[in-house]
C-alpha cells in the first residue's frame, strides 16, 4: 500500500538556521533516504524549493488564473515528501516518525487513492 | 461540620474529559427513555450477537496482519481477537468521537441509533460518523492486530482514554434527565472488565477500572430528590453501593505503581473508603493530588489540589493557591474556579465575597444540578 509522506514545516525557521545545523539536517535525511532504501519501502521523495518560487494555477471561465506564492498562508508548509510502499498505516506511521522534519514539523500520512 | 470542598473534586472527572476533547453536539437531543434499566438488560444476547456481526464486518475491512510482529498474548484466539477489536477501534488515526461510537458498536453491540441518542447526536450523524471511521480502516490500511511492543503502550494509553471519556460522558449527566447518557458508565465499566481481563498486566488498566467503579459506587448519592448536586460532605454514605467500593479496592490494590488512572483511583479510593467525611484523609489526598500534578501536569489537578490543601492546612492557604491559578487565566471561564473559591470564602465567614463568587459560578456552570447546588449557596449566603 503506497502513502505520500509530506512533510509539513515552517520555512523560515529552516531557511534561518546556520551552516553547521544545516549540515546536520540533511545528512539526517540522507540517513534516512539510505535505510529506507534499504528497507524497500522508499518509491521516491524530493525535497521542495520554498514557497516563494511557488506559483499557483486556476482556471475559471476557461481562463488561466496564474497568480504567485502558496495557495493558502499556514503557518508550516510543505517542504519535501516522500511516496513509500508499507504494508499498513503504522508502518507508514513509523516511517513518517523516521523523518527528521517530523521532530520540528509535522509529516502528513496520506494514502494514495488505488483502485 | 458542612461544606462543599469536595465540589472541584467531584467534577474533576468530567473536567478532565473535557480536557481530552469537547463532543461535537450536531444532533438533537432525543427523548430520554428506559432503555437503560430493562431494555439493556433483556437485550443482552441480541447484543452480543449484533456485536459479533459488527466485529466481524470490521475484521474485514481493516488488514489483519499475518505477517506481522506477533502481539503479546496469542494463546488464546477469542481473547486475542477481541484484543485486536479494541486497538482497531482506538486507532489514534481516527477521529476521537468515532473511536468511541466504534468501540460501542463492535464490542456492545448497541445500536446507531442507541449511540447516537447517548451522545445527543442525530441517528443520520452518528451512521455517518460510524461509515466515515470504517473506510478510514479500510482505504487508509488501519491494521487489525495488537500493536506490537514498542507502540504497545502508547497505544494502550489511547484505550484507556477511549474507555474513560465513555465513562465520563455517563457520569457528568445526570440520574433522571438522562438515563441514557448514564448508561454509558455501565458499557465502560464492562469494557475496562475486559480490557484487565485481556491485558492483566497492565496496571493503568486496573487503576481505570478502579477509578470508574469507586465513583460509579458513588452515584447514588451524588444528585439529590429535587435533582441538585450533593457535595461530597453532605453525601448520604449509606447510599454507596458497597459491593462496589470494595470491588474497587480489591481491583485498585496497593499503590505500588503511580500513573495517570492509578492515582486518581486512589484519590477516588480516599473518599471511597472514609466512614464519614470527617474521616478523609486529606493530608493523603493532597499527597496523591501532588504526585498526579507531577505525573500529568493540568491546571485541573491544580485547583484540586488547592481543595485538598485548604482542607488540610486551612481555607487561607487554599484561597492563596486560588489567586495564583487564577492569575494564569489557565482556568478562565471553568465555573468551578469561582465555586471553589467561593465555597473557602463562605468557610471563612466572608458573606458577601462569597455570594459575589457563586453569583459568578453560576453564570457559568454549565449543569442543572450543579446550578442548582450553586443558587442554594448562593441563597445560603444571603446572595440570592
Amino acid at each position: 500500500m503506497r502513502y505520500l509522506l509530506m512533510i509539513c514545516t515552517d520555512e523560515n525557521a529552516i531557511g534561518a538556521i546556520g551552516p553547521e545545523e544545516g549540515a546536520a539536517m540533511l545528512a539526517g535525511y540522507t540517513a534516512f533516504g539510505e535505510e529506507m532504501g534499504r528497507r524497500g519501502v522508499l518509491l521516491g521523495g524530493e525535497r521542495l524549493r520554498p514557497t516563494a518560487d511557488a506559483t499557483t494555477v486556476r482556471v475559471r471561465q476557461d481562463e488561466v488564473l496564474v497568480a504567485d506564492g502558496p495557495f493558502a498562508e499556514t503557518k508550516e508548509q510543505v517542504g519535501g515528501y516522500y511516496l513509500v510502499d508499507c504494508r499498513d498505516l503504522d508502518e507508514a506511521i513509523e516511517v513518517a516518525s523516521r523523518i527528521p522534519g517530523a521532530r520540528h514539523g509535522t509529516i502528513e500520512v496520506r494514502p494514495i487513492w488505488e483502485r | 461540620m458542612t461544606g462543599d470542598w469536595d465540589l472541584a473534586e467531584e467534577c474533576a472527572q468530567d473536567a478532565f474529559a473535557r480536557a481530552l476533547d469537547r463532543w461535537p453536539r450536531d444532533g438533537v437531543p432525543a427523548k430520554p427513555g428506559a432503555w437503560l434499566t430493562t431494555t439493556a438488560r433483556n437485550r443482552a444476547m441480541d447484543r452480543l450477537r449484533r456485536a459479533r456481526t459488527e466485529a466481524a464486518k470490521l475484521r474485514q475491512l481493516a488488514v489483519t496482519a499475518d505477517d506481522g510482529p506477533p502481539g503479546p498474548r496469542d494463546d488464546s484466539g477469542i481473547r486475542d481477537d477481541r484484543l485486536r477489536l479494541i486497538f482497531t477501534c482506538c486507532h489514534p488515526s481516527l477521529p476521537l468521537d468515532a473511536r468511541v461510537a466504534l468501540t460501542l458498536r463492535t464490542l456492545t453491540g448497541l445500536t446507531t441509533a442507541e449511540i447516537a441518542r447517548a451522545f445527543l447526536v442525530g441517528d443520520q450523524a452518528m451512521a455517518k460518523r460510524l461509515v466515515r471511521a470504517k473506510a478510514k480502516i479500510r482505504d487508509a490500511r488501519i491494521p487489525y492486530r495488537v500493536p506490537p511492543a514498542p507502540l504497545l503502550p502508547e497505544r494502550t494509553a489511547g484505550v484507556l482514554a477511549v474507555l474513560y471519556l465513555l465513562f465520563n460522558e455517563g457520569y457528568s449527566a445526570t440520574e433522571g434527565t438522562d438515563m441514557i447518557r448514564t448508561g454509558l458508565c455501565a458499557e465502560a465499566i464492562r469494557l475496562a472488565r475486559l480490557l484487565v481481563e485481556l491485558m492483566p498486566d497492565e496496571p493503568e488498566a486496573r487503576g481505570l477500572l478502579a477509578l470508574m467503579l469507586l465513583h460509579d459506587a458513588r452515584r447514588a448519592g451524588r444528585v439529590n430528590a429535587a435533582g441538585a448536586l450533593v457535595p461530597l460532605e453532605e453525601q448520604d454514605r449509606t447510599r454507596w453501593n458497597a459491593a462496589t467500593v470494595a470491588e474497587g479496592l480489591a481491583v485498585l490494590g496497593p499503590l505500588r505503581r503511580h500513573g495517570f488512572y492509578r492515582l486518581q483511583a486512589a484519590i477516588a479510593a480516599c473518599h471511597a473508603a472514609a466512614p464519614t467525611a470527617a474521616d478523609t484523609d486529606w493530608p493523603r489526598i493532597a499527597r496523591l493530588y501532588e504526585r498526579l500534578l507531577s505525573e500529568a501536569p493540568s491546571p485541573v489537578v491544580e485547583l484540586n489540589l488547592a481543595v485538598a490543601r485548604a482542607m488540610t492546612e486551612g481555607p487561607a492557604v487554599g484561597l492563596r493557591l486560588i489567586a495564583a491559578l487564577e492569575s494564569s487565566g489557565a482556568l478562565a471561564g471553568y465555573h468551578l474556579l469561582p465555586a471553589t473559591r467561593a465555597d473557602l470564602l463562605r468557610r471563612l465567614g466572608r458573606d458577601a465575597e462569597a455570594a459575589a463568587a457563586y453569583r459568578e459560578a453560576l453564570a457559568l456552570a454549565a449543569s442543572d444540578p450543579e446550578r442548582a447546588y450553586l443558587a442554594r449557596r448562593l441563597r445560603e449566603t444571603g446572595g440570592g
